[in-house]
């Protein structure tokens, strides 16, 4: 990779660190409402895989802690801001919020809060580009978590009956809001799980964007060619509380220090000063650029745009009557 | 009597119940450690245990079933679900299993599980965390389902519930766990049927039940101030129905609204309406009316939102509308 593409990543990364911080903010300020989960510390994740895919072209479908994936899916991160604050111009309309980002435009297929729930729905999208013959995959990112529903070992057993070209990216954080992976789970190490079903899967460092982007391609690699899924894991940390409201109390505070040190944008700016890519300045140069455009930009469009309009309410519930397919029967018509 | 939380009192009937019977034990996502999303749990897990205050994954379907199996054998235990939501993926079990066991058996096995659940609508949760869904639960045959108001009922229908070899739904409120209310200091059961009048009043029947009560409750303020008195019924218990106590009312006041804050469609508002109708329609001065959500999953944006929820001025303008003064 030339040095313009590892600056740009750095870059990306340390923008979504700014606004997942700014949505901190924004919600302190209550302008973003509801339930708020932010993908601090697991930058490195969103990142690394869909930088070796190809966002806009693959399927890509989420959990509740979705906007980054939403925004290095290809959605415009003004338009996921101005969904959290609610605005008519947001990715939802306003009416997802935080938790439901969508942007089908570039074929990010949604944020679901019900953990364990977009399985299924990612295997889905893989079996209609199979179907159709087409050279997408689709990519899932769920928590370590979800991987305790029944939907995860279903769908496996299906995904790998059928061979369908989906790929599953656990995030594996440790936590599941305030229990400890091994607390709930029988085999703490996910990658393992799949075995019963013959997805091929591997565990890897979650914090260095290079190692995910190298056992990301792996994987990519595999699906796309036709192979079936792979289930990938990563181990990271969220460097907040599961959502506003946790306060991180069942966490220690060694632990925390010892993830701290190994923040993705720490580990990958560093790197990038080793190898002289970057100075200590041209870092201070990234992070004031991204502020600005984060202010200028992100908060300006979502702060600026207008409020749904409360006569819409119940617009989107169901399409639009199309009279050629719906519509009452006519008076006194008899179904012969 | 004692001031104490809607949270403080179910968390003081579990710790009673725990300490009553051994066979009692808790089941839930984050309620040992953790002490449960709304607190009710809080401090159990330090003074009972982990084999009683039981983790579990997330994993609705199976740790449900697994407390229903625990209960055909003789536990009894309290299962906590966060939010009315993720409830949907233990219907099976619930559904075709717990409420069907003891019919299916001639009486012979039981299941009696309480299953604890906020519903309702908070603030900007948006669609898959704001589910209301008391009619899934109340047009089921073999379920209990209560929904209490406030603190005492909490506490006082909680220890019923666990005593009862039913299985029981109970159906709390996401804006509720906070609010404040009397509850006796001496041990004290509430009964899982009954509804109650909580206001008397004479021109119209406001019937309203766990969170709704209250909107009733605010709207019947604000018709005294027009000259209008309004008698207000918490329902209490959705499934079975307290029938008689709804005719009372009605053959005195003539007029009926019932409140919902779920939507329309096969609801709380169109059964008690049906009531009305069966049991007293000849009582009737006026059509009986309900005040329901809009037909549309709830949005998140706040003016969305508070459109799509019935609020104090929905219920009294219901209640106008029923009287022919609007
Ligand atoms: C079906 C369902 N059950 C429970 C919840 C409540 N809940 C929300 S997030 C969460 C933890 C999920 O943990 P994990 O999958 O590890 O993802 P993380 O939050 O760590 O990214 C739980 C239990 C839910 N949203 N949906
Ligand atoms: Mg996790």
């Amino acid at each position: 990779m030339n040095a313009a593409d590892q600056k740009r990543l750095l870059r990306e990364m340390i923008f979504y660190r700014r606004f997942e911080e700014r949505c901190f903010e924004a919600y302190m300020e209550r302008k973003i409402g509801g339930f708020l989960h932010l993908y601090s510390g697991q930058e490195a994740i969103a990142t690394g895989v869909l930088e070796v895919a190809r966002p806009g072209h693959d399927y890509v479908i989420s959990g509740y802690r979705d906007h980054i994936h939403a925004i290095k899916a290809g959605a415009p991160a003004r338009e996921v801001m101005a969904e959290l604050y609610g605005k008519e111009t947001g990715s939802s309309r306003g009416r997802g919020g935080s938790m439901h980002i969508f942007d089908p435009t570039v074929r990010f297929m949604g944020g679901y809060a019900l953990v364990g729930q977009p399985f299924p729905l990612a295997a889905g999208l893989a079996l209609a580009s199979q179907y159709q013959g087409t050279d997408q995959i689709a990519i899932c990112f769920l928590g370590d978590g979800a991987n305790n529903q029944g939907t995860f070992h279903e769908t496996m057993n299906m995904a790998s009956l059928w061979k369908l070209p989906v790929l599953f990216v656990c995030e594996n954080n440790l936590y599941a809001i305030g229990t400890r992976i091994d607390r709930s789970t029988a085999v703490v190490d996910q990658y393992k799980r799949t075995c019963g079903y013959n997805v091929p899967s591997s565990q890897h460092d979650g914090q260095d964007i290079e190692v995910v982007m190298e056992a990301a391609r792996n994987a990519v690699d595999h699906v796309r060619a036709g192979k079936g899924p792979y289930f990938i894991e990563f181990l990271t940390y969220r460097t907040r509380g599961h959502s506003m409201s946790d306060s991180n109390a069942y966490r220690s505070k060694e632990e925390e220090q010892q993830w701290a040190a190994r923040d993705p944008i720490l580990i990958y700016s560093k790197r990038l000063k080793q190898k002289k890519i970057l100075t200590e300045e041209g870092i201070r140069d990234i992070e004031r650029s991204v502020q600005e455009e984060i202010e200028s930009d992100v908060v300006k469009f979502a702060e600026e745009s207008p409020e749904p309009r409360v006569e819409d309410l119940t617009r989107y519930c169901l399409e639009e009557r199309d009279p050629r397919w719906v519509g009452p029967l006519q008076q006194g018509a008899r179904h012969e | 009597m004692s001031e104490m939380a809607y949270w403080e009192a179910i968390r003081r009937a579990h710790d009673e119940e725990l300490a009553n019977d051994t066979k009692v034990i808790v089941m839930g996502e984050d309620i040992g450690i953790a002490g449960g999303t709304y607190k009710a749990t809080s401090g159990l897990y330090q003074k009972y245990g982990d084999k009683r205050i039981i983790d579990t994954p997330i994993s609705e379907n199976s740790y449900v079933g697994i407390g229903i199996g625990a209960s055909m054998a003789g536990l009894r235990p309290i299962i906590e679900i966060m939010s009315i939501n993720f409830a949907l993926l233990a219907l099976d079990t619930l559904i075709n299993a717990a409420a069907k066991i003891r019919y299916m058996s001639g009486g012979r096995v039981s299941c009696p599980i309480v299953m604890r659940t906020p519903g309702g609508t908070a603030h900007q949760l948006a669609a898959q965390h704001s589910a209301r869904l008391a009619r899934m639960f109340m047009s089921t045959s073999g379920l209990r389902v209560v929904t209490p108001r406030g603190p005492l009922d909490a506490y006082g229908m909680l220890k019923s519930a666990v005593r009862c070899n039913d299985p029981v739904i109970m159906i709390e409120h996401e804006s509720m766990y906070n609010m404040r209310g009397e509850v006796p200091d001496t041990e004290t059961f509430r009964p899982l049927e009954g509804a109650e009048v909580v206001r008397e009043g004479h021109d119209i029947t406001l019937v309203g039940y766990n969170y709704s009560v209250h909107l009733c409750l605010a709207a019947a303020e604000r018709l005294a101030k027009d000259g209008v008195s309004a008698e207000v019924i918490d329902l209490r218990a959705l499934k079975p129905i307290d029938r008689e106590t709804i005719r009372r009312s009605v053959e005195k006041t003539h007029r009926m609204l019932v409140a919902e804050e779920d939507e329309a469609a096969v609801g709380v508002g169109s059964e008690i309406i049906s009531v009305v109708i069966e049991e007293c329609f000849f009582a009737l001065d006026a059509q009986p009316m309900r005040v329901h959500a809009a037909d549309v999953p709830v949005p998140y944006n706040r003016s969305l939102e508070r459109a799509a929820i019935p609020d104090v001025e929905d219920v009294y303008r219901g209640a106008l509308n029923v009287l022919g003064r609007l």
